[in-house]
């Protein structure tokens, strides 16, 4: 225990009588795997070594996009040590992570579509053998011409850079329309049309992914990788490489940092199965960092256009948003990115009426996929910008206009999102309170500013990424006889703490020490389906999955117990290790004791849990994507200081509210928020992965020194309030953290840059240069501003029309509308 | 097998406190020789260019970036890793504040933060947030956003001090 002053926490909970109960939930317990992280001794992918293992490497195409005429691969099996080479040839059947998208190899086959898309594969008894077998062997290219933009992608249809999609190198359109937008823009007051763009971004985990595959004489193969979803991995391994699911076991390792960019199943990892098929050994691959760059599936570059209806007072009658996604050379998530560009606009602030139309362009960059907050934050930060502006043309305060228009908790957006509890406004005041906000905004020194904004985020997607209709968590938990308690579940522990808020929520229970608990995880052997660590979703379905486990075990533990003593089921208790009478707290057993009274009256003792999402109420094609159980809620406020001579930018302070539902551990809350504020820091001012010469499309920054990211140095002081608006269908009440708090930091940084200087830099990262050209274009009594300058202009298909719920509709589209393929 | 890693070099140096031998290819640089030939894995690798701080390990006291160190510097020299800073008395006291306090989140850079922060105290024992911030600069991490790293070195130094200490409420629950 970190404190010995555990005597309850946050004032702001729900269940004020209910937390004295809790023993486990709610404290700051340190994570069951942390002192193995501290010493040393957790097993990332790339510290594991078996015997004669072989370790592989990747050639990676130099070529943007070209067809692959010539692989001349003998040099390289000719060089003493080298076991196997493989090519496109030896693994034909594609894979990927969405349904739709199946349109990657593990090595190219016929043409290479990114600088580091890889062509073969080298597997050697050591690191520097596979390096110099990967260099020689030789690739004869032929040229393609290249897509460089998502303006190029919509212009120029040929050479098309995936043989599928909307049409040319427009990967996919979608046309949303809720509700009457004339009659919505015809009852505003104001008005306003901005254009914005959010620069790509990548996940950055200080581990390189990393991979071990083992294929044994028994014909199972065993994959212990560095990835957030083992499930998917399994199921593209098994369409890759025509083993039976049941002879495949894929084992996640802790991963050293994911954020998302470990949620793909990768080349890397077909590879190395292929590699230990044919050689029958071990074989290992780590990738470098500048290789890390090129796996990519980052933040998706986005332009968008947003227009906004309000009244006088601030509320929003209707909102027409656009957003067209640079997606790189791959589908990767790119379908679900695309629609969550235009989900979640309508979960803070009541929009009665809503149109979305995205587009998603398929260029010769590395792809593009989730990044904590998943297509989010950047209409996130085009929302809360505008707003910010339409508070500043309005004369209104942007924390009080905010405040006024907040979604009602227990509601339905217009395009049907079921909202559970909703803790925004809490955040809102805390925040401003906290910051002095009244004292600050518009009343600092010139250079000088704060700026708020808002967001909210899924507690776990709605729907799988393959259509089904099983649970999306399992847990099954075993008791042993002399009072062990073992929990296996399939979610991967990529340092959030999912493995330690499995042992909080069953020792709470349970009624015994986490510590006591063993957890197994994230093995397709022993371990049932578990999605991944992505969408937010752990703390809610596992912690869900694992609460109807263990509640399970404790009713058989306590039929057993009731009979033994002769008392009323309803009157034991499960704490300090006992099961006892509440009554008569000395009339009891231990929990060992239970569990032997349990076995001998039922036999073995195990149980299990699941969860399944609610269904969701829209049934329109694309109402797929926003559902969620619950909603997560966070408002920042960044104060800056902005030097007019440079450019530069300073975040001195962040202060942020997030509702967190229920903490299950407050202590690892913070540290989510933190890191969470930390990431956006980064975005808000500094990362982006860009692109240099030959047209654009060699990466600029593949590494750790180049790609700026926040140290020390540049990390703001962060002040944060946890506000515990329990949700009913959390565990205990419990929401997401993960992904949410990062949401506002980008947006906030912008407004407080123009509370400090009067300009509008409505693109990410702000960079000195971006200030600087706004600071200019003010001075020659231009608009003072810097951003994109609209967008293009695209043939949309027919909306699909979908009546809100406040004008009677039921959440299927409006049959008069042709459906658009 | 590669040209390069044929001959073999024969040193002895102090690690963790204890001499060892290790033969290895020349070239190798200290963190490949720890991992690869003296099997510690408790030493992790972000970059292998010198730019991310994840393997840093301490060399005759001062915290070095491990891969940039040629193994063959080690010669006669005294290693600490991340395995070194426990003993049979139990964990470290930055150890102890760092998993205690959720400063190590996936735990990747941990190792690396450890040594450095290590280093910090024996120079500094009481160290003020900025000089805590100027030490673990050149240290990157991408979960914790530094806040709670910051934190693990302040109580741990104050423990290290003597001193009775425990995380702030606000580090643990946030603001009231
Ligand atoms: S691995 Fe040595 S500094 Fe990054
Ligand atoms: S704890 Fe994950 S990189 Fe620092």
């Amino acid at each position: 225990m970190t404190s010995s002053n555990n005597n309850g926490h946050g004032n702001n909970g729900a269940g004020g009588a209910r937390e004295k109960d809790l023993k486990v939930v709610g404290k700051p317990f340190r994570k069951v795997d942390a002192r193995a992280k501290c010493t040393g001794q957790t097993k990332f992918a790339d510290d594991i070594v078996l015997p004669r293992m072989l370790f592989a490497k990747l050639l990676r195409a130099h070529e943007p996009h070209a067809r692959i005429v010539k692989i001349d691969t003998s040099k390289a099996r000719a060089l003493p040590g080298v076991h196997a080479v493989i090519t496109g040839e030896d693994l034909p059947t594609s894979y990927g992570i969405l349904p739709v998208s199946q349109d990657e190899h593990a090595l190219c086959t016929d043409r290479v579509r990114f600088i580091g898309d890889p062509v073969a594969a080298v597997a050697a008894v050591d690191e520097d053998t596979a390096f110099e077998a990967m260099n020689l062997i030789e690739v004869e290219y032929e040229k393609l011409q290249t897509i460089t933009s998502i303006e190029e992608a919509i212009m120029i249809d040929e050479p098309r850079v995936q043989d599928y999609g909307e049409s040319g190198n427009v990967h996919k359109k979608v046309h949303l329309e809720f509700g009457d937008m004339d009659e919505g823009f015809a009852a505003a007051d104001h008005i306003r049309e901005d254009t914005f763009f959010y620069e790509g971004n990548t996940h950055l985990p200080m581990e390189q992914h990393a991979s071990v595959a083992h294929f044994d004489p028994d014909n199972k193969l065993t994959l212990w990788s560095s990835t957030q979803t083992p499930h998917y991995v399994h199921r593209a391994l098994t369409k890759v490489l025509g083993l039976p699911a049941a002879h495949i076991r894929v084992i996640a390792t802790p991963n050293g940092g994911g954020f998302g960019g470990k949620s793909d199943p990768f080349n890397h990892e077909v590879a190395v199965c292929k590699l230990s098929m044919i050689t029958g050994r071990p074989v290992k691959v780590t990738l470098t960092r500048e290789e890390v760059f090129y796996c990519h599936r980052g933040r998706h570059p986005v332009l968008m256009h947003v227009k906004t209806g309000v009244k006088r007072d601030g509320s929003i009658t209707a909102m027409d948003f656009q957003s067209f996604l640079d997606g790189g050379a791959y589908g990767s998530y790119g379908v679900a990115s695309t629609f969550y560009t235009g989900a979640l606009q309508t979960v803070t602030y009541d929009v009665p009426r809503y149109r979305f139309r995205g587009l998603r362009a398929f260029t010769n960059k590395p792809p593009c996929g989730p990044k904590r907050g998943h297509g989010t934050p950047q209409p996130r930060f085009g929302l809360e910008v505008q707003l910010d502006k339409i508070a500043d043309d309005l004369k209104l305060d942007p924390a009080e206009m905010r405040l006024k228009h907040l979604v009602k908790p227990y509601s339905l957006t217009a395009n049907y999102l079921r909202i559970g509890s909703m803790g925004l406004g809490k955040c809102i005041e805390k925040i401003v309170e906290g910051s002095d906000w009244k004292n600050k905004f518009h009343k600092l020194p010139y250079g000088k500013g704060v700026g708020l904004a808002c967001s909210s985020y899924i507690c776990g997607a709605g729907l799988p990424i393959y259509w089904n209709n099983m649970p999306h968590s399992g847990v099954q938990l075993g008791l042993d006889r002399q009072g062990g308690v073992r929990v296996q579940c399939g979610s991967t522990d990529i340092g959030q703490g999912s493995d330690s808020v499995l042992a909080y929520i069953v020792a709470e229970v349970l009624g015994i020490d986490p510590f006591d608990i063993r957890v197994v995880t994230a093995d397709t052997d022993l371990t049932p389906v578990d999605l991944g660590s992505y969408s937010s979703r752990v703390t809610l379905m596992t912690g869900n999955a694992a609460l109807q486990a263990a509640e399970r075990a404790r009713e058989l533990l306590s039929k057993a117990v009731a009979e033994k003593l002769s008392l009323p089921v309803e009157n034991l208790s499960f704490a300090d290790h006992r099961v006892f009478d509440v009554e008569n707290p000395e009339t009891g057993v231990t929990f060992a004791e239970a569990v032997v009274l349990a076995e001998s009256k039922y036999g073995t003792i195990g149980t299990v849990g699941s969860y399944t999402p609610p269904r969701s109420p829209g049934k329109f094609k694309g109402a797929g994507v926003g559902p969620s159980p619950a909603y997560s809620y966070s408002a920042a406020i960044a104060e800056v200081d902005v030097d007019a001579e440079t450019g530069f930018v300073t975040v001195e302070r962040v202060w942020i509210g997030h509702d967190i539902g229920q903490s299950i551990n407050p202590m690892l809350v913070m540290g989510q928020v933190e890191g969470g504020v930390y990431m956006g820091l980064g975005e808000a001012l500094m990362e982006e992965m860009t692109y240099r010469a030959n047209r654009n499309v060699v990466h600029k920054f593949p590494s750790l020194l180049e790609y700026k990211s926040p140290t020390t140095h540049e990390m703001c002081d962060v002040k944060t309030y946890l506000i515990e608006d329990a949700d009913p269908n959390g565990p205990f009440g419990a929401k997401e953290v993960g992904q949410g708090p990062l949401l506002p930091v980008m947006p906030a940084v912008a407004n407080a840059v123009y509370d400090a200087v009067g300009v509008r830099v409505d693109e990410v990262p702000i960079t000195p240069e971006k200030v600087l050209a706004a600071l200019r274009a003010k001075a020659q009594g231009k608009p003072a501003r810097f951003g994109p300058k609209g967008v293009p202009t695209v043939e949309w298909p027919e909306p699909l029309k979908v009546a809100t719920p406040a004008e009677g509709g039921d959440g299927r589209e409006m049959p008069r509308v042709a459906i658009h393929s | 097998m590669s040209e390069r890693t044929k001959q073999k070099a024969h040193i002895e140096f102090t690690l963790n406190g204890e001499t060892v031998e290790v033969a290895f290819a020349p070239h190798k640089t200290l963190l490949e020789v720890l991992r690869e030939d003296l099997n510690l894995m408790g030493t992790k690798h972000g970059c292998e260019l010198g730019e991310c701080g994840t393997c840093a390990v301490l060399l005759n006291g001062r915290s070095v970036l491990s891969c940039l160190v040629l193994g063959l510097d080690t010669e006669g020299r005294s290693v600490e890793t991340v395995e070194g800073m426990a003993s049979a008395a139990g964990l470290h006291p930055l150890q102890e504040t760092f998993a205690d306090t959720g400063a190590a989140q996936c735990g990747y850079c941990t190792p690396g933060f450890l040594l450095v922060a290590k280093e910090l105290l024996a120079a500094n024992p009481d160290p003020t947030r900025e000089e805590i911030k100027e030490a673990l600069s050149g240290n990157l991490c991408r979960c914790t956003g530094y806040i709670k790293i910051y934190e693990a070195v302040e109580l741990a130094a104050a423990r290290m001090r003597g001193e009775e200490a425990e995380l702030p409420r606000a580090a643990v629950y946030g603001l009231d």
